[in-house]
């Protein structure tokens, strides 16, 4: 069933505008909180919905508000993540280009609850024709009585400000975004002290995904209670996935959580199927650092089960049949794909992104790239393989930041499935040579 | 006072200390190992992994073991917390792959390295390490720098433990020094030397808004206000060769890119026009450069100039 709550009203004519938005009831739930609830009912509401964050962690929203120090004479902060930059994942800046007022109507609310005075959109340098609407947005809000000195005559006041990033993937991890948010070079800090202690400026702060913030009006207008009727078990509510790869219409579509990935990839509502008529050969569900699935596992669980598009299905077995459901990018690869190349391309956007500052990250990502370079180019070794999982396993859970674990499983996960497509590339090189091999399957099964 | 086992050795310590410290009281072979944390430097550790212990027990109220292992520098102590060092074939296992990383691209060049003998690294690795190395790839490598008068840096040594960036930070007042890229491409570097090395690089100094880039042959050799700048050309294979030269008399002091009113360069020109044009007979000089009557640059150079009538108090009375 379609459900949208995200996505409402986003084929309206000039919605991103603030007339039209408010026209059809946008901005009623920074009424209601501001009006008529104490900042902590708004965080009861987004705790009773079950909200999870929509960055890729999936951490409970509600519960994360909750850590703020709110005995902390600093002041609070609600930071943003913009930053969008995990390959495969492109929905939050589908919002943000489409319906800004969703998102600053969620940061109003968002702010008002966590009692700040002061909130930051932290936006990916990549995005910077975005930094426009959303200041063009933000504009629209001061003239109107929603930003700025006693919002709504409420005595709340709230300022709001857009920081365009450098273009940096780890900047996007939420500790390196405030190092690079006060102007430092963006490494990530060491936790604890978690952003909720000690954030930016040293003072609590919440880092939050844009379409996690995005869910806040609809919650504050609605009740969490209707919000956790929506979706299935822990994952609550819609989820915005960003299709792309071999599927007949990628787009980013808004699912209710717990849509069984088949009828996703291909109903003609979603991705309506294979290109060009062709087998499915595997699917990345959550964005770049997840598990690769191969067909039979992203379709069914081990245990037979359906599997549907939740944070718990996802994730069921483990890493050893299971995944994650990250960021919601679905990325779909055809039986015509070579997983070796696609496992070397990640690996080396990560050892590119890597910050350098813990070793097993700095060195394992770049190791894990130049030995999968030589396997794709038919220059491998037998022994590589094991040497690639041996290094992955080396760098997950040993670094500072996740990013090392987000190197790591993405190769571990491939060599798992597909061993026999990394073998291949050993044992025959003068194939893989060839820069348009594709993939191997026809020669394996021959 | 806090109560902490590490390795079977249970101590009392005070509250705040970290795991290493409460280690290095205890003291012995039960001490992790430290590359990046150094006592004296505020904020130093959590970098290399070097010193990562497994946290059986959090602590008496909450006894669940930690999920990952944690770097005992930068982990306080809870009371009633245990821990596995050396005991924990994980730790060790982990320690070992640290050493591997940290040796992929150190050139373990200690028969001609200053610091052989006194290497954290080479005790690290004989200690932890093993005998063989997995790494068939090239390491990466880079030219000596030299910093300053007195510090030469080798970083194809540099294991980006950031202590030389605290300790810059902390001991000095003016930053100038830090880690420039990502990866393990990143480097300590003071800041922007690598940048200036190419057919282009004199145009950096033409775009900088104020004096933080001079043009080094020029510098102190006069003041610009004593020049006469002339637009001039020459034909030129790597730039348009539309430049401004500084003249006195006959002699060109400096050669620049043409800018418009608001000091942006027009044409950038090649370091050839730059700095191997200084004779003026290479230049074809089409005649002085017109600048902004406001600018210091046109100090006595007076144009359309209406001389103040005379004033004579006395002229009158003279009559
Ligand atoms: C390397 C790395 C990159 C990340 N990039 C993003 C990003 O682009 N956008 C985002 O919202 N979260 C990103 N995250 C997750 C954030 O650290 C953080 O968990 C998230 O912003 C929290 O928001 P949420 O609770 O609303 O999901 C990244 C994490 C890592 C480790
Ligand atoms: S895991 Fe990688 S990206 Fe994260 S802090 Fe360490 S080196 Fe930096
Ligand atoms: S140069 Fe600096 S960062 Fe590199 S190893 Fe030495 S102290 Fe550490
Ligand atoms: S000494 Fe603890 S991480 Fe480096």
């Amino acid at each position: 069933m379609e459900r949208k709550i995200i996505l409402e009203n986003i084929e309206v004519e000039g919605i991103r505008f603030l007339n039209v938005y408010r026209k059809h009831g946008g901005y009623s739930s920074v009424e209601k909180a501001l009006k008529t609830m104490t900042p902590d009912e708004v965080v009861n509401e987004v705790k009773l919905a079950g909200l999870r964050g929509r960055g890729g962690a999936g951490f409970p929203a509600g519960m994360k508000w909750s850590f703020i120090d709110k005995k902390s004479n600093k002041p609070h902060y609600l930071v943003c993540n913009a930053d969008e930059s995990e390959p495969g994942t492109f929905k939050d800046r589908y919002l943000m280009e489409h319906i800004p007022h969703r998102l600053i109507e969620g940061m109003i609310c968002a702010s008002y609850a966590l009692e700040a005075h002061t909130a930051y959109i932290y936006v990916r340098g990549e995005y910077k024709y975005i930094v426009g609407i959303l200041n063009e947005a933000i504009k629209e809000c001061y003239q109107q009585g929603l930003l700025g000195e006693n919002i709504l005559g409420s005595h709340y006041d709230l300022d709001i400000y857009v920081h365009c990033g450098a273009g940096a993937y780890i900047c996007g991890e939420e500790t390196a975004l405030l190092e690079s948010l006060e102007g430092k070079r963006g490494n990530p800090r060491l936790k604890p002290p978690f952003p909720a202690v000690k954030g930016l400026y040293q003072s609590p702060t919440v880092v939050n995904n844009v379409e996690t913030l995005s869910n806040i009006g609809w919650i504050v207008n609605n009740g969490g209670e209707t919000f956790a009727k929506i979706g299935i078990g822990k994952s609550t509510g819609t989820k915005l996935i960003s299709a792309c790869g071999h599927i007949n219409r990628p787009g980013v579509y808004e699912i209710e959580l717990g849509l069984p990935v088949e009828e996703f990839l291909y109903s003609e509502q979603y991705c309506g199927g294979i290109k060009d008529g062709k087998e499915l050969k595997a699917v990345i569900p959550g964005g770049s650092s997840v598990p690769i699935l191969p067909k039979n596992l992203i379709l069914n669980t081990l245990q037979g089960e359906k599997r549907l598009l939740s944070y718990e299905s996802l994730a069921e077995g483990g890493f050893v049949s299971g995944s994650m459901l990250g960021s919601g990018g679905f990325i779909v690869y055809d039986e015509d794909d070579c997983i070796v190349r696609n496992t070397y391309n990640f690996s080396r956007f990560y050892h590119h992104e890597s910050c350098g500052q813990c070793s097993p990250c700095r060195e394992g990502t770049g190791w894990m790239d130049s030995v999968l370079y030589r396997l794709e180019n038919g220059e491998g070794k037998m022994k590589d393989i094991d040497l690639l999982v041996n290094i992955s396993s080396h760098i997950e859970g040993n670094t500072i930041c996740p990013l090392g674990d987000a190197a790591a499983w993405p190769v571990a996960a491939a060599i798992r499935h597909f061993r026999e497509e990394f073998e291949f590339h050993v044992t025959h090189p003068e194939i893989v040579r060839n820069i348009k091999h594709g993939s191997l399957a026809k020669y394996i099964n021959n | 006072m806090l109560t902490v086992t590490i390795d079977n050795h249970t101590i009392e310590v005070e509250e705040g200390t970290t795991i290493l410290q409460a280690a290095r009281l205890i003291g012995g072979d039960i001490v992790p190992p430290a590359m990046c944390y150094h006592s004296k430097l505020k904020d130093s550790g959590g970098k290399c992994r070097t010193c990562m212990v497994k946290v059986v027990q959090g602590s008496t109220k909450d006894p669940r073991p930690m999920p990952k292992l944690v770097p005992s520098c930068r982990t306080a102590v809870m009371d009633g917390m245990v821990v596995q060092n050396i005991t924990s074939p994980e730790v060790l296992e982990a320690r070992r792959a640290v050493v591997e990383f940290l040796l992929i691209n150190h050139p373990l060049d200690c028969p001609v390295c200053d610091q052989a003998g006194e290497c954290d690294l080479q005790n690290l690795s004989y200690e932890h390490g093993s005998n063989t190395s997995r790494f068939e790839e090239e390491k990466r490598t880079y030219d000596p720098i030299t910093i300053g008068d007195l510090i030469q840096f080798h970083p194809n040594r540099c294991i980006l433990c950031y202590r030389c960036v605290y300790a810059a930070e902390q001991f000095t007042n003016k930053r100038m020094h830090g880690v420039l890229y990502r990866g393990d491409k990143a480097e300590i570097s003071t800041f922007i030397q690598q940048a200036i090395d190419n057919d282009f690089s004199g145009n950096m100094i033409d775009v900088c808004p104020v004096g933080a880039l001079t043009d080094k042959p020029f510098r102190f050799k006069n003041r610009v206000w004593f020049l006469k700048p002339m637009d001039a050309h020459r034909s030129c294979t790597k730039c348009s060769g539309k430049a401004t030269l500084w003249m006195r008399g006959n002699e060109v002091y400096r050669v620049t890119g043409r800018r418009n009113k608001y000091g942006e360069v027009e044409d950038f020109i090649c370091n050839e026009c730059r700095y191997e044009k200084k004779d003026a007979t290479a230049w074809e000089i089409e005649g002085p450069r017109a600048i902004e009557p406001t600018s210091v640059i046109s100090q006595n150079h007076y144009r359309n100039m209406v001389k103040p009538s005379v004033i004579n108090p006395l002229k009158e009375k003279m009559e």
